[in-house]
């Protein structure tokens, strides 16, 4: 399967507050980024909840940049996470630049 | 929910060693085999290893250019490798210029990447650190007593995936005399994670 995004991409992280262990971190939740890089691809941590005990199919990896003022409402400075494709859909606005 | 490795360190150490007790009961791991492997990594994983790669970046740009588009391709040119004893992680080398600081961070855990800085440090560890840090970098750095240029923009970068994150920083001027050894001297772990300056 061809990933979804690729650079320069405006994605919107899932809000989704999961019951089991995740690698989207609270503070990104929600928020708008930019894609800047494709890592490769990982099982989804998440899976290994659901699927128990086969290892989950690897999906992709992006690494995304957030502003300081869409993540936090303030601050100067960017954070980049590294998401999974199942944490990310599409975003039509870029959010607080 | 994430995975918070801030417990109690004494429950889970003797966890681990019930679980190697029964590995090793049952016959699945043969006695000591997993000590001498976590010995032969650790004996290998320093700062002095990261230190190499900044200081051959400062001395050969086409060495640099290779280690910031393709780390893991690149660090067998000096010995290095992301694997260790266990399945190698992707590294990505990220470059300070005159603009731009870059910092690191695992907010859910610890990820830090062990093969070159060496066993992370308490503070890279603790719950200030890892929440501080995304929010207000700026301020957390001044802390570490780094006063960076109010112009310089700062990009904190969450391991908080599979990808391990190593800092090159800026060669210190007036510099240009000293061989590699020397400028891998200047380098510490803390200008590898970016909370100082070198």
């Amino acid at each position: 399967m061809a990933e979804l995004f690729g650079p320069g991409d405006l994605v919107q992280a899932s809000r989704i507050d999961p019951p089991h262990h995740t690698r989207l971190p609270r503070y990104a939740r929600g928020a708008t980024g930019t894609v800047i890089e494709r890592q490769g691809r990982y099982p989804l941590p998440d899976a290994r909840f659901w699927q128990l005990p086969a290892e989950p199919e690897p999906e992709p990896v992006y690494t995304v940049i957030f502003s300081a003022r869409e993540l936090f409402g303030d601050g100067d400075h960017t954070v980049t996470l590294d998401l999974w494709e199942s944490y990310l859909r599409p975003a039509v606005t870029e959010g607080w630049r | 929910m994430s995975a918070d490795h801030a417990g109690p360190a004494t429950a889970l150490a003797a966890r681990v060693r019930q679980l190697e007790a029964l590995l090793e009961d049952r016959g699945l791991v043969e006695a000591r085999k997993l000590d001498r492997a976590l010995e032969a990594f650790l004996s290998g994983a320093s700062p002095a290893n990261g230190a190499r790669l900044v200081a051959r970046s400062w001395l050969d740009a086409e060495f640099r250019a290779r280690l910031l588009a393709d780390a893991n391709a690149t660090l067998p040119e000096l010995g290095l490798s992301m694997g260790g004893a266990l399945a190698e992680q992707r590294l990505k080398v990220i470059q300070n210029t005159e603009d731009q600081h870059n910092v690191i961070v695992c907010t859910l855990c610890s990820c830090y990447p062990l093969a070159l800085l060496g066993p992370s440090p308490t503070w890279y560890k603790s719950p200030a650190y890892r929440s501080r840090v995304v929010r207000d970098p700026r301020r957390v750095l001044h802390e570490f007593g780094f006063m960076l240029d109010p112009a310089v923009k700062i990009n904190v970068w969450d391991a908080n995936a599979e990808s391990r994150y190593m800092v090159l920083p800026r060669r210190p001027v007036d510099t240009g005399n000293l061989d590699e050894e020397a400028l891998a001297a200047l380098v510490t772990r803390d200008g590898l994670i970016g909370v100082a300056p070198v």
